[in-house]
C-alpha cells in the first residue's frame, strides 16, 4: 500500500470514528426526545447508555493508539538499540519489523552495515598481505645478511647495536684468548669491541664528508670512511663505514635536511691478505738479495778467468769450483721462491673451494641443457664420482671449458654421449670427459684446448688452457685404444675443505622476529637515564641461573654452571646466550648431582670460576640481571668478588619476589609453580640456561601484569619487592 | 811501496776472486773472515783500505766502520763498504758511518779495481 493512500485511510478511519461517536450521541438524544414523548427510559438510564458508549470508544481509540506507539515509536527504539550493537559487532544485521516503513529502513541498514563489513575485511585482508610481505622481505634480508662473507653491524649514534649479521657474531664475538664471550648483541655496545675513539673520529669523518658533499648538493649526502683496525685476537679487519640517515636525528649530527642517526659497519678480514701481501714480499726481497752474493762470487770468478787467462790451472780449477758452487746455491734457492710463489699465484685469482661431486654435478647438467638450433641434448653421465674430494677452482671458468669442449665434440663429431669422472691421485684430482671413439687426432685436441673458448653464442678470451692453468691444473687429450675411448685429463690440487662455513640461522619461532636485528633501537635516547626510574620495559636484562655444588655459598659450596640469556625492547633473545660450565676445584655431593646432572668428569677441563666470571661481568654489562631467587645466585656472585675482583653491581630483580608481589595469596612461587600459572612451558629445567630461559619468558609476562598493579618503572619494580616477606629471606 | 788492503768477507767464494786480482796487481793482500778479526787486523797490520762486507758473523760491516772512525788513529784508513743487499737506505747508512765507498754485490773487477785506485789515490 502506498503511503499515500494510507494517510487517506488514517484520516478517513479517525473521520468515521468521530461522525460514530457523533451519530450514537445523536441517536441517544433522538431516542431520548421520543422518550420525553413517549415515556419510554429515564434520564439515569440513557446517561448509562451514553457512559458505554463513552467507555467503549475509550477502549477503541487507546488500542489504536498502542497499536500505533508499538509500531512508530518502539519499534524504531529497538532498531536503534540494535543498530548500536552494530557498530561494535559487524557480523549482526536488524531483524525484520512489521512496519513496512521500518523494513525498508531495515534493508537499507544491513545494506550499509553488509558494506561496511566487507571494507573491514578488505582492510584486514590488506594489513595481512603487507605484514606477510614485510615478514619475507625480514627472512629475505636475514638470508642475505647470513650469506655475506662480510662482517655487517648496524648500530645507532650511541654505538648500541641494531643488527648483525652471523659473520660479525663469530668474528667480533670472540675474546682475547679465542674464546666465544658473546660481546656482540643485539642493544649491546660496539664499544666493548673497537675502541670507541676510532669510532668517533671515523663518525667525525663521516659528518665531515657529508656537510661537504651537503654544500654542493643537499640530496648528495652519502658519504663513507675506510679504516682499519684490529680486534681482541689480533685479527686485522678493514672497516667501511657508511651513516643510516633518519629525518629527526639529534641536532648535532644534521647536515643537510638530514641527519645521521646510526652507522653501518662493514667489515673484511684482511689479515690473510695482508699476510699474503708481506710472504710476497719476503719473497722477491729475499730472492734479490739472497741472489747478489752469489751473483757476485759468480761474476768475479768468471772476469777472473776471463781476464787472466794465463793462471796456473790449480787457479783455475778454484774459480770454476767457485761457479759451479754459487749456481748451485742460486738455484735452491730459485727453486724455493719458486714453489712459494706458485702457492701464492693461488690466492691470487677468484678461486673458490667447491666440493668436486658438486662441481660435477652442475657441470653435467650444464653441458645437458638443450640449445636452441639443436633438437638433440647431449647424454651426460657421471661415474667414479669421489664424494669427499674439495677443488679450489674457478668454477665458472672450469663449467665453461667442459661445456665448450664437450659440445664441440657434439658438433663436429657427433659425439651422443659424454661421461664425467673424478678421482683422487696423490694429492691431485682427476676429472676426465671421455667419450667413445678414438678419432680425433693430437693436433686437433690441441687446438681445442688451446683456441678462445666459443659456443653458440657465449664467447670467452680465453682458451680452455688458460681456465685449467689458472686453476694451477693441466689438461691434455689422450686416447686408449684398448677400450676404445679417448678423454681430456684435466688434474687440479686437492683443496681442504673449507672449516669456517658460516652457522646456519636458527630460524625464529612462528611470528617472532628474527633475533639478531631490533631497528627500535634507533630510537633509543642517547641521554642516558638513571636505570633506576626508567621503564621495565625500556631497560635491557640478562637472566641468569646458576647450578651449584649444594646450597650453602658461605660454607664453601661453588658455582658450577652459569646460564644467561638476554632481553632487549621485550624480546627474549635466544641466540645471545652464555652457557659456561666451571670447575668448582671442589668434589661434588651425589644429591646435587641427582638434581643438575652435572657429574664430576663433566668439569674436567673446565675453566675455573676466577676466568669465567669476568667473562659473566662483560656479558651482563649495561644490564638489569634477573633471576628465579636472585638472592641465592647473587650470594655466590659476591663471595667472589675478592677473589675473581670483579663485582656485580647492576641492579638485580627477583621472578620469585615479584611472583609474591603478584600473587600475594598463593603459598608456593617455585619457578615451575610460576611457569604454569602464567602458562610458559617449562623445558630443560635445571640446566643453568634452561632454567634462565624459562626465567627470563616468566618475566616477559609479569611486565604487564606488574604495569596493571601500577608498577613500570625498574625503582617501583624494586621497592614493591622488598616489601614482599620472602624478601627478608638471606644465604 | 804497495798499498796494503784488508778484505773483510765470510764469503769465501769472492774472496777469492778479489784476493787474486788485487794480488795481480800488486797489492799486499790481508783477509779476514769476520768483523772482530777485521777491526783486529786494521788495528795490528794497518792496511791502507778496508774492503769491508756488511753481513759478517760475530760483528756486522756497520759495527766495525763505525769502531774505526771512532779511533782517530786510523782515521787514514779508507773503507770501501761491500754489501748484497743494496738498498738505498743502507748505502746512506754506510756513507753516513763514514765509509768512503760503497760497492753493491754482483760488481764488476773492473769497477772494484777503479773505485780501490780511486780511494787510495793512485
Amino acid at each position: 500500500m502506498k503511503p499515500t493512500r494510507r494517510l487517506l485511510l488514517a484520516v478517513l478511519a479517525v473521520g468515521l470514528f468521530l461522525l460514530a461517536l457523533v451519530a450514537a450521541t445523536a441517536l441517544l438524544m433522538l431516542a431520548s426526545e421520543a422518550g420525553a414523548s413517549g415515556g419510554g427510559r429515564t434520564a439515569e438510564e440513557r446517561i448509562v447508555v451514553l457512559l458505554v458508549l463513552l467507555l467503549a470508544a475509550c477502549a477503541c481509540s487507546f488500542w489504536v493508539i498502542y497499536r500505533l506507539y508499538e509500531r512508530y515509536v518502539n519499534a524504531p527504539l529497538r532498531m536503534a538499540e540494535e543498530l548500536a550493537t552494530a557498530l561494535t559487532h559487524s557480523d549482526l544485521r536488524l531483524s525484520e519489523y512489521a512496519a513496512s516503513e521500518l523494513q525498508v529502513l531495515g534493508k537499507v541498514a544491513n545494506q550499509l552495515l553488509a558494506l561496511r563489513a566487507a571494507r573491514e575485511q578488505d582492510v584486514a585482508e590488506r594489513v595481512r598481505e603487507a605484514r606477510a610481505s614485510l615478514e619475507e622481505e625480514r627472512s629475505r634480508l636475514a638470508a642475505l645478511m647470513a650469506d655475506l662473507s662480510q662482517s655487517v653491524v648496524v648500530c645507532n649514534l650511541d654505538g648500541r647495536v641494531l643488527l648483525y649479521n652471523q659473520r660479525a657474531k663469530q668474528e667480533l664475538s670472540t675474546a682475547a684468548d679465542g674464546s666465544n664471550a658473546e660481546l656482540l648483541g643485539l642493544g649491546r655496545s660496539i664499544y666493548t669491541v673497537f675502541d670507541r675513539a676510532l669510532i668517533g673520529h671515523a663518525l667525525e669523518r663521516l659528518q665531515q664528508a657529508s656537510r661537504e658533499g651537503s654544500n654542493k648538493d643537499d640530496k648528495k649526502l652519502v658519504g663513507s670512511v675506510q679504516f682499519v683496525t684490529a680486534t681482541h685476537t689480533g685479527r686485522l679487519l678493514r672497516a667501511h663505514m657508511s651513516p643510516v640517515l633518519g629525518e629527526d636525528g639529534p641536532h648535532h649530527a644534521r647536515v643537510g635536511g638530514f641527519s645521521i642517526t646510526g652507522f653501518v659497519l662493514v667489515l673484511e678480514d684482511v689479515t690473510s691478505t695482508n699476510e699474503r701481501h708481506a710472504r710476497r714480499d719476503m719473497l722477491i726481497q729475499s730472492l734479490v738479495e739472497g741472489g747478489r752474493g752469489p751473483l757476485g762470487s759468480i761474476r768475479a770468478a768468471g772476469e777472473m778467468l776471463f781476464d787472466f787467462p794465463d793462471m796456473p790451472s790449480q787457479q783455475r780449477d778454484r774459480f770454476l769450483r767457485v761457479i759451479r758452487d754459487e749456481a748451485g746455491v742460486l738455484t735452491a734457492q730459485f727453486e724455493k721462491a719458486a714453489s712459494a710463489f706458485s702457492n701464492d699465484l693461488r690466492e691470487r685469482w677468484m678461486l673458490e673451494e667447491i666440493l668436486g661431486a658438486e662441481l660435477l654435478a652442475v657441470a653435467a647438467r650444464r653441458i645437458g641443457e638443450r640449445r636452441s638450433s639443436e633438437r638433440r641434448v647431449l647424454a651426460v653421465k657421471s661415474e667414479n664420482v669421489d664424494e669427499d674430494l674439495w677443488l679450489r677452482v674457478d668454477s665458472f671458468g672450469l663449467l665453461q671449458a667442459l661445456r665448450y669442449l664437450a659440445l664441440r665434440l657434439q658438433d663436429e663429431y657427433e659425439v651422443r654421449e659424454v661421461r664425467l669422472s673424478l678421482t683422487r691421485s696423490g694429492p691431485l684430482a682427476q676429472f676426465d670427459l671421455s667419450w667413445l671413439g678414438t678419432f680425433m687426432n693430437n693436433e686437433t685436441a690441441m687446438s681445442w684446448l688451446q683456441d678462445p673458448m666459443a659456443v653458440g653464442g657465449e664467447s670467452s678470451p680465453l682458451s680452455v688452457t688458460d681456465v685449467i692453468e689458472r686453476c694451477n691444473g693441466d689438461i691434455w687429450f689422450q686416447r686408449e685404444r684398448v677400450s676404445h675411448r679417448a678423454f681430456f685429463r684435466t688434474m687440479l690440487p686437492v683443496a681442504e675443505a673449507p672449516k669456517d662455513l658460516p652457522r646456519a640461522i636458527a630460524p625464529a619461532p612462528e611470528g617472532e622476529r628474527p633475533e639478531f636485528y631490533d631497528f627500535d633501537i634507533f630510537l633509543w635516547s642517547a641521554v642516558s637515564h638513571e636505570l633506576d626510574d626508567q621503564p621495565l620495559a625500556d631497560l635491557s636484562y640478562t637472566i641468569f641461573d646458576t647450578e651449584t655444588t649444594g646450597l650453602q655459598p658461605s660454607q664453601g659450596d661453588e658455582i658450577i654452571q652459569i646460564g644467561a640469556t638476554r632481553i632487549v625492547n621485550r624480546r627474549l633473545l635466544r641466540q645471545e646466550c652464555f652457557d659456561q660450565l666451571i670447575d668448582p676445584r671442589h668434589s661434588l655431593s651425589s644429591q646435587s648431582v641427582a638434581i643438575h646432572g652435572i657429574t664430576p668428569e663433566l668439569l674436567v677441563g673446565q675453566p675455573s670460576i676466577d676466568v669465567v666470571l669476568p667473562k659473566f661481568h662483560a656479558f651482563c654489562a649495561d644490564t638489569v640481571l634477573v633471576g628465579h631467587n636472585a638472592a641465592f645466585d647473587m650470594r655466590f656472585l659476591q663471595l667472589k668478588e675478592t677473589k675473581t675482583g670483579v663485582r656485580f653491581e647492576q641492579p638485580v630483580l627477583d621472578t620469585l619476589l615479584l611472583s609474591a608481589v603478584l600473587y600475594p595469596n598463593q603459598t608456593t612461587h617455585r619457578l615451575e609453580a610460576i611457569a604454569e600459572r602464567l602458562g610458559v612451558s617449562v623445558f630443560g629445567r635445571h640446566t643453568a640456561l634452561g632454567d634462565a630461559i624459562v626465567t627470563g619468558e616468566v618475566f616477559l609476562k609479569m611486565l604487564p601484569l606488574l604495569a596493571e598493579m601500577g608498577i613500570t618503572t625498574l625503582r617501583q619494580a624494586r621497592e614493591a619487592s622488598q616489601r614482599t616477606y620472602h624478601a627478608r629471606l638471606k644465604y | 811501496m804497495s798499498k796494503k788492503i784488508l778484505i773483510a768477507d765470510d764469503e769465501q767464494n769472492i774472496v777469492i776472486s778479489i784476493e787474486f786480482l788485487l794480488r795481480r796487481e800488486g797489492f799486499e793482500v790481508l783477509v779476514a773472515g769476520d768483523g772482530e778479526e777485521a777491526l783486529a787486523k786494521v788495528r795490528a797490520e794497518r792496511p791502507d783500505l778496508v774492503l769491508l762486507d756488511v753481513m759478517m758473523p760475530r760483528m756486522n760491516g756497520f759495527d766495525v766502520c763505525q769502531a774505526l772512525r771512532a779511533d782517530p788513529d786510523l782515521s787514514a784508513t779508507r773503507i770501501l763498504m761491500l754489501t748484497a743487499k743494496g738498498r738505498d737506505t743502507e748505502v746512506s747508512k754506510g756513507l753516513g758511518l763514514g765509509a768512503d765507498g760503497y760497492m753493491t754485490k754482483p760488481f764488476s773487477t773492473k769497477e772494484l779495481l777503479a773505485e780501490v785506485r780511486k780511494l787510495l789515490g793512485m
